[in-house]
C-alpha cells in the first residue's frame, strides 16, 4: 500500500485518477483503519486529504450559507460557535460520533462516504438540505447528500472522485434543526435509530418548511418527505404529532440485526421523531422571541 | 518499501522505519519500544492507546505511522517531569484510581487533554470526556474522583483528600 | 457526589492497627502511572518471532485435512504447528489430583484435534519474522472441513436429537448411566430437607423461568505471552496470567514436560476476573519457540479474545419458592442449566450452592445440568456461576415482597442466614455478616430517598464462599532493615499494597520500608491462582506468618547480642526490647549486625490456608426507565458488603465498584450474539457493550466489618461478591419503575420496550 498526502486540489485529483490499482481517500481513518484491522483488503494507494486546505475550512459565505470542509474533524465542527448557532442539530449529530478520541479524527466526508445506514451526521445533513461538492480531474459537480449513498457501503462517487466540502443553504430566520438517536449506551455506540428534523416557522409559530431524515431504518438513510409534509401548516399540536409519528413509522423499512429488532427500530424512530421535532420547533420559536 | 518517519515524541526528535499500513501504536510500541501506550482492541473502541497528536487526543491504533511525519506526539511517558509526577498521576495514585492499570496510561493522557481545555469540569463532563476509555476494573468511580481531584490541585487548591480528615 | 464509604463494625480487640485500614499509595503505583509497568504484550526479546493463530471459521466441523505447505513455503515463516505437535494425553494423565481441568479437553481446546467445536477454535499456529508475514501465512493455510450441524442454543443442545459435540459424552451424575451420548455433560443434585413437605406448608408459591446470556470478562488487556526455549529444552515463559504456577503446571502437562524445565515469569496483568485462570497461547508459543529455535511473542486481538476465550455461561433457570403469609420462606426448588461451551465444565454446581445461601430455608432441592454447546469453552468469571442463579432467586424474593406488600429488606431480614444456619449445600455458617449488610442498607439514606416518575428502586443480596488454599510468601530483610516480601501471586487490583501493609503491620515498621515482589516460579514456592477472592486472605496469612517468623528470628538474634535468653526479649512496634534492662534494638539495628548473629535474615511461610470467611452483600439500585424507548438509566447505586476487615479500604471499595459495574453491564447490555451459522456477531467493544463512564453514577460503598477470626487481621475475601447482587438489583429496580418484570437478561432497550408494550396491550 502506498500513501500520499497532497496539499492542492489538483494533486489530490491527480493522485486519485493516476493510481493503477484500487485507491481510497483517507480522511480521519476511523472507519478505514478499523476495517483494515479487521481484515479488509488494503487498497494499493491511500490518498490522505487532511492536508488539503479547502477540505479543512468551515466558513459562512456572504449569502448566509455555510461551507464545511469534508475533512474537518468533529472537534473543529463542534467548536465552531457560528455553525452551532445556525445548525445546532448537525453540530450535535457530528458530536455524537464515537468518543473524544474519535472526534479528533472523524470527518463529515468519511461519515457520509462510509455509507453506513446508521451514520449519525448523514440524516442531519439531509434534513439540512446540504449538497456536497464532488471533485475530480474531470471537474466539479454538486450533489444533494441524500443522493450520495446508493446502498450500504456504496456511494455514487467514482473511484477518481472525492468530496471536498459540504454546502448548507442559507438559514431562514425562525428556523432550526435537531438530531436525536437511540443507543443502548450513552456514548461509544452505533445508532439503532436516528432522526433529524429541520423546521422553519412563520412569525405566528406555524411551520412553513420542514425536512425530516431517518437513520438506521433502511438500507440507506431515509429522506422522509411525506412525514415532513404533515408538519407543514401546523404549530406542532398533539394531533399533528400523532399523525407525524404514524407516518414516520410507515416510512421505516428497518431490518432486525445484532443491534435491534425491526419492530423496536420502527417504534423508537417514531418516538425520537416527535421529540426531535419538538426540540427543533422550540429552537426555531426561540428565534421568534429574540 | 519501508518509510522513514521523523517526529517529535514527548519533546524529543525520534526517527523510525515503518510500513505504510503500520499504525502509530505499533510504531510506538514496537519500533520505539515505548510500551506505555497500550493496545486493548486495535479498533478505536477502548482508548487504551490514547495519545496526543499535535495537541489533539486520538487513538494511536487509528492513526497510520506515515501520517505522523513531523507530528508532535505525546504519550504517558512524557507526563511526568523527570521524577516529579504530573498532578493527574499523583491523583490517580492517591485516589486508588487504578486496579490492574492497563487502562491507566490512556486515561491519564485523555484526562490531561480535558484539564488542559477545561480546568474545572463537572462530574458529568468528566464522565462523557472519558467515555472512550474503557476501564473494566474500577467502575470508573475512583477515576472520576481522581480527575476532579487533579483538576482542583491544578487550579491551585488543596487536594480533595487533604481536605478530608 | 457521595462521601467516602463509612466503616461499620468492631475493631479486633487487642493492639490497635496503625497501618491496616489506612490508604497508602500502592508499591507498584508509580510504574503504572508512568507507563513503565510491563504487561503481557510489553516484553520483547531481540530476534523474537511473531506468532499467530489460524482459527476455525465454522462453529462445528470435522477437520478432513490441514495443508500447511504453502504457508511453510512463504519466506519468513519459521515454524508451523497443529494438534499433531501436541502429545496425546492418556486417560490417566487427564486430571491432576482429580480436579478439573481435564487436560485432554484443554489440549483439544488450545489446538483442535480432528474436530472444531466453535468459531475461533484454534487449528494451527505460525511463527514468522514479523506480524505481516505471520498474517500473510495464515491466509495460506488450507483446511478442508466437513461442516457439521451446530448448536449454540442451550435448549436445543439438550434435545435428544441435537447435534452432538462429543460422540462419547455420557451424562455423569445419573444412575444408571444413560446408554446414549448427549450434550449434557453432567447432572448435579443438591437436596436439603424435604421440598414436597415444604411446599405443602406454603401459603404462597411463586415460580418463574429466567435466562441469562454468556458474558465476557472483557479485561482490557488481550492475552499475550512470550516463550523462549534453550538448546537443552529449558523453557522460559513471560506472560500475564492469574497464576504463574498454573501456567507452569498446565504447560507441563499439555506438553509432557517436567515442571523443572519450565520457568514462568509473571508480568503485570491487565485484568483477568477469572478469565486468565487457564492457558490459550502459552503452550503454542512454547511449541513454536522450540520448533523455530527463536523466542516467540504472541498476542490475541480483541476479536480472538471474544471468540476463543472463556465467557461465562449463558443459563436457563427455572425456580420456585414457597413462603408462609408472614413471609417466612419454607421451600425452594429448581432446575439450573448452564452452558459449558465446547467442553464440559460450567460452574452450575456453584450456582446451585450460592442461589439461596443468604437465606435460612429448611427445604431446598436444586438440580443442575452442565451442557456443551458450540461456543468457546466457558471460563471462570468473578463468583463463577453465582450471579445468574442469584439473579433468579433475588427476583423471586422481590416478587414475594411485592405480593406480600412487604419491604424487600424486611423480608430478607426475616429470612436471613445467621451464624449457625445450615446451608442447603451442607456448611454451617460461622461469623457471617449478612444481617448486618441488610441493616446497614436499610439505614442508608439511599434507601429512603424519594423517587421520581418512571423511577424504581431495587434491592438484592448475594453470597460467595471465598477460598483459601496453598499459598506461599517469603520475607527477606535487607541490611538497612527494609523488608522485601515475595509472593507467588499476580497483583490484579492492588494486592501488593495489602501484602506490604500486613507485613509492615506485623513487623512494626513503616509501610514504605516494605517492598513487594511477585516471584517467578523458580524464585518462590508454589501458590494457587489469584482468584476466588483468596489472595488477601490466604497469601496475606502466609505473609503474616512469614513476618512472625522474622520476628522470632529477630528476638533470637537480639538475645544473642544481649547475651540473654530469647524468651526475655519482646517485640514491640519494630523493636526488640529487653524490658528488664530497658534496652532496645530496632529491626534495622539487628539487620545491620546480621553477620554477628548468624548471617542474612529471611523467613518463609508455606501454608494451606483454611477458614476463609464467606462474604455477603446487599445492594440498592435506583433506575429511571424511559417508557417510550425502554432505555434504562442507573441513577444511584449503593453496595453494602461484609468485608471482614478492609486492609486497604480504597482497594476494597474498588473491588466493590468494579464488580457492580460489571454486574450492571451484565444486567443491561452485555451479551454474545450469534448468526444462524454459529458465528459471533459482536466480537468487539463497539457492539459488546461494557459500561462506559457516562453510563454509570458514582457507586457508593458501605464496608461492614465482621472480622474473620481465622485470619490474623480478620480478612474475608471481597472480590467476588460484588458482581452477584447487581443483576437482581437492577432487574428489581426496573420491575418497580415500570410495573413490568423482565425475566431475561440483558434488559436492553429493545427488550424492555417490548415488555412494556406487551404489558400495555394486555392491560387494554
Ligand atoms: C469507536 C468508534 C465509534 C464510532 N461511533 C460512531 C457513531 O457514533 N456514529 C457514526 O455515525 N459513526 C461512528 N463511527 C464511525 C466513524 O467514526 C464515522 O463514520 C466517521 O465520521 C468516519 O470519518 P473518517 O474521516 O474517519 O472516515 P475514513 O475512515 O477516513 O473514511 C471512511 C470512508 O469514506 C471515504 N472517504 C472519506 N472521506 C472522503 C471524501 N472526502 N471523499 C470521498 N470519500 C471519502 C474513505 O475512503 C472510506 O471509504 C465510529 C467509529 C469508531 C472507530
Ligand atoms: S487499542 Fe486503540 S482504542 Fe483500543
Ligand atoms: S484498572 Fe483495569 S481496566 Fe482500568
Amino acid at each position: 500500500m502506498e500513501y500520499c498526502a497532497p496539499e492542492t486540489l489538483a494533486e489530490v485529483c491527480a493522485a486519485l485518477s493516476n493510481a493503477d490499482g484500487p485507491v481510497r481517500v483517507l480522511a480521519g481513518g476511523t472507519d478505514l483503519l478499523a476495517r483494515f484491522a479487521s481484515g479488509m483488503p488494503r487498497p494499493s494507494m491511500l490518498v490522505d486529504i487532511k492536508k488539503l486546505a479547502p477540505a479543512r475550512v468551515i466558513r459562512q459565505l456572504p449569502d448566509g450559507s455555510f461551507e464545511i470542509g469534508a475533512a474537518c474533524p468533529g472537534i473543529h465542527i463542534r467548536a465552531d460557535k457560528l455553525l452551532g448557532k445556525y445548525w445546532p442539530g448537525l453540530s450535535e449529530a457530528m458530536d455524537l460520533i464515537g468518543s473524544v478520541q474519535i472526534q479528533g479524527r472523524a470527518t463529515l466526508g468519511g461519515n457520509l462516504c462510509n455509507a453506513s445506514p446508521a451514520a449519525d451526521a448523514v440524516p442531519a445533513l439531509i434534513a439540512a438540505r446540504a449538497h456536497c461538492r464532488i471533485v475530480s480531474v474531470a471537474g466539479q459537480r454538486e450533489v444533494p447528500v441524500e443522493e450520495v449513498i446508493i446502498s450500504p457501503g456504496r456511494t455514487c462517487l467514482r473511484q477518481d472522485e472525492f468530496i471536498v466540502s459540504f454546502i448548507l443553504p442559507a438559514r431562514a430566520s425562525r428556523s432550526a434543526d435537531a438530531y436525536l438517536r437511540m443507543t443502548p449506551r450513552t456514548e461509544m455506540d452505533i445508532a439503532i435509530a436516528g432522526v433529524a428534523v429541520n423546521l422553519t416557522l412563520d412569525d405566528s409559530g406555524v411551520i412553513t418548511d420542514s425536512h425530516v431524515a431517518l437513520g438506521a431504518v433502511g438500507p440507506v438513510p431515509v429522506f422522509a418527505v411525506a412525514a415532513s409534509r404533515i408538519l407543514l401548516g401546523s404549530s406542532l399540536d398533539e394531533e399533528v404529532l400523532q399523525r407525524f409519528r404514524r407516518q414516520v413509522s410507515v416510512m421505516c423499512r428497518p431490518i432486525s440485526d445484532k443491534r435491534s429488532t425491526a419492530e423496536y427500530r420502527t417504534d423508537v424512530t417514531a418516538v425520537l421523531a416527535a421529540r426531535a421535532a419538538r426540540i427543533a420547533y422550540d429552537r426555531a420559536a426561540a428565534d421568534i422571541a429574540s | 518499501m519501508k518509510k522513514h518517519i521523523q517526529m517529535q515524541l514527548n519533546g524529543q526528535s525520534v526517527e523510525f522505519l515503518c510500513e505504510t499500513s503500520g499504525t502509530l501504536l505499533h510504531a510506538l510500541r514496537d519500533s520505539l519500544q515505548m510500551t506505555g501506550t497500550k493496545e486493548g482492541c486495535g479498533s478505536g473502541d477502548c482508548g487504551a492507546c490514547s495519545v496526543m497528536m499535535n495537541d489533539t487526543l486520538v487513538c494511536s491504533c487509528l492513526v497510520l505511522a506515515v501520517e505522523c511525519s513531523h507530528a508532535d506526539i505525546r504519550t504517558v511517558e512524557g507526563l511526568a517531569a523527570g521524577d516529579a509526577l504530573h498532578p493527574l498521576q499523583q491523583a490517580f495514585l492517591d485516589n486508588a484510581a487504578l486496579q490492574c492499570g492497563i487502562c491507566t496510561p490512556g486515561l491519564l493522557v485523555a484526562a490531561k487533554a480535558l484539564l488542559d481545555k477545561n480546568p474545572d469540569p463537572t462530574e458529568t463532563e468528566v464522565r462523557y470526556w472519558i467515555a472512550g476509555n474503557l476501564c473494566r476494573c474500577t467502575g470508573y468511580d475512583k477515576i472520576v474522583r481522581a480527575i476532579l481531584d487533579a483538576a482542583q490541585r491544578l487550579r491551585g487548591n488543596a487536594s480533595v483528600n487533604e481536605l478530608q480528615p | 457526589m457521595t462521601k467516602k464509604s463509612a466503616a461499620i463494625g468492631n475493631e479486633a480487640p487487642g493492639m490497635a492497627p496503625t497501618i491496616i485500614g489506612t490508604r497508602p499509595v500502592r508499591p507498584d503505583g508509580i510504574d503504572k502511572v508512568t507507563g513503565r509497568a510491563r504487561f503481557g504484550a510489553d516484553v520483547n526479546l531481540p530476534g523474537s518471532l511473531v506468532g499467530a493463530v489460524f482459527r476455525s471459521p465454522h462453529a462445528h466441523a470435522r477437520i478432513l485435512n490441514i495443508d500447511i505447505s504453502k504457508a511453510q513455503a512463504l519466506p519468513g515463516v519459521k515454524a508451523i504447528i497443529t494438534a499433531e505437535d501436541l502429545p496425546v494425553i492418556s486417560e490417566d494423565m487427564a486430571l491432576i489430583n482429580n480436579q478439573p481441568p481435564d487436560f485432554r479437553d484443554l489440549s483439544a481446546n488450545v489446538l483442535a484435534r480432528g474436530k472444531v467445536l466453535y468459531e475461533g477454535h484454534a487449528i494451527a499456529a505460525i511463527a514468522a519474522i514479523d506480524e505481516q508475514t505471520a498474517h500473510q501465512a495464515l491466509l495460506l493455510i488450507d483446511v478442508e472441513y466437513a461442516v457439521l450441524q451446530h448448536v449454540v442454543d442451550l435448549h436445543q443442545a439438550m434435545e435428544p436429537d441435537a447435534p452432538l459435540l462429543h460422540e462419547h459424552l455420557i451424562t455423569k451424575g445419573i444412575t444408571p448411566a444413560p446408554k446414549k451420548p448427549s450434550n449434557i455433560a453432567s447432572r448435579y443434585e443438591q437436596v436439603h430437607g424435604d421440598v414436597e413437605a415444604g411446599f405443602a406448608g406454603a401459603d404462597i408459591v411463586i415460580s418463574e423461568e429466567f435466562t441469562t446470556q454468556p458474558v465476557h470478562q472483557a479485561y482490557i488487556e488481550p492475552h499475550a505471552c512470550m516463550a523462549q526455549v534453550a538448546a537443552d529444552g529449558q523453557t522460559d515463559i513471560w506472560c500475564s496470567s492469574q497464576g504463574q504456577f498454573m501456567v507452569r503446571a498446565y504447560c507441563a502437562r499439555l506438553l509432557d514436560m517436567p515442571l523443572s524445565k519450565i520457568r514462568v515469569i509473571p508480568l503485570e496483568i491487565g485484568g483477568g476476573f477469572g478469565g486468565k485462570t487457564t492457558v490459550y497461547l502459552e503452550p503454542l508459543a512454547v511449541l513454536l519457540a522450540r520448533k523455530s529455535g527463536k523466542p516467540v511473542r504472541m498476542q490475541m486481538n480483541r476479536s480472538e479474545v471474544f471468540k476463543a476465550t472463556g465467557p461465562t455461561s449463558g443459563t436457563f433457570i427455572s425456580l420456585k419458592i414457597g413462603a408462609r403469609k408472614d413471609g417466612t420462606l419454607v421451600a425452594a426448588q429448581g432446575i439450573l442449566c448452564y452452558q459449558a461451551g465446547a467442553f464440559p465444565g460450567s460452574p452450575v454446581r456453584l450456582g446451585c450452592m450460592t442461589a439461596f445461601a443468604p437465606y435460612n430455608i429448611p427445604n431446598v432441592k436444586l438440580i443442575g445440568y452442565d451442557v456443551v454447546v458450540n461456543r468457546p469453552k466457558s471460563a471462570a468469571y468473578r463468583a463463577p456461576g453465582a450471579p445468574m442463579a442469584s439473579f433468579a432467586a433475588e427476583c423471586l424474593i422481590d416478587m414475594l415482597a411485592q405480593k406480600l406488600e412487604m419491604d424487600p429488606v424486611a423480608l430478607r431480614l426475616l429470612n436471613a442466614a445467621d451464624d449457625g444456619t445450615q446451608t442447603a449445600y451442607g456448611v454451617t455458617f460461622k461469623h457471617i455478616g449478612y444481617r448486618q449488610t441488610l441493616e446497614a442498607a436499610r439505614q442508608h439514606p439511599h434507601y429512603s430517598a424519594p423517587l421520581g416518575p418512571n423511577q424504581g428502586r431495587g434491592v438484592a443480596s448475594g453470597f460467595w464462599f471465598n477460598i483459601g488454599g496453598p499459598s506461599s510468601a517469603a520475607i527477606n530483610i535487607n541490611e538497612d532493615g527494609t523488608a522485601v516480601v515475595t509472593t507467588g501471586n499476580p497483583d490484579i487490583g492492588g494486592s501488593r499494597a495489602a501484602m506490604a501493609m500486613m507485613a509492615a503491620e506485623t513487623l512494626g515498621i513503616p509501610y514504605d520500608r516494605v517492598q513487594v515482589l511477585i516471584g517467578n516460579t523458580n524464585a518462590v514456592s508454589y501458590s494457587d491462582l489469584t482468584g476466588g477472592s483468596r489472595v488477601t486472605f490466604a497469601v496475606g496469612m502466609a505473609v503474616t506468618q512469614a513476618a512472625q517468623a522474622v520476628i522470632e528470628d529477630m528476638k533470637r538474634r537480639a538475645a544473642l547480642l544481649w547475651s540473654v535468653e530469647p524468651a526475655e526479649v519482646e517485640w514491640l512496634t519494630g523493636n526488640a526490647v529487653l524490658v528488664a534492662e530497658q534496652k532496645q534494638l530496632s529491626l534495622a539495628d539487628i539487620a545491620g549486625q546480621a553477620a554477628r548473629t548468624g548471617g542474612p535474615i529471611a523467613a518463609q511461610a508455606n501454608i494451606n490456608a483454611q477458614g476463609a470467611g464467606p462474604g455477603f452483600a446487599t445492594h440498592i439500585c435506583d433506575v429511571e426507565v424511559d417508557p417510550e424507548t425502554g432505555h434504562v438509566k442507573v441513577l444511584r447505586y449503593t453496595a453494602v458488603q461484609d468485608v471482614g476487615k478492609a486492609i486497604h479500604p480504597s482497594y476494597v471499595e474498588g473491588q466493590m465498584q468494579g464488580g457492580v459495574a460489571q454486574g450492571i453491564g451484565w444486567a443491561l447490555n452485555e451479551a454474545y450474539l450469534y448468526d444462524e451459522n454459529g458465528r459471533m456477531l459482536n466480537p468487539g467493544f463497539l457492539d459488546y457493550r461494557v459500561p462506559v463512564a457516562s453510563d454509570l453514577p458514582m457507586i457508593d460503598t458501605v464496608l461492614v466489618e465482621v472480622p474473620n477470626p481465622r485470619h490474623p487481621f480478620g480478612v474475608k475475601g471481597v472480590g467476588e461478591v460484588p458482581i452477584i447482587p447487581p443483576l437482581g438489583a437492577v432487574a428489581n429496580a426496573v420491575a418497580r419503575a415500570t410495573g413490568v418484570r423482565l425475566f431475561d437478561l440483558p434488559m436492553s432497550p429493545p427488550s424492555v420496550h417490548k415488555a412494556i408494550k406487551k404489558a400495555a396491550r394486555r392491560r387494554r
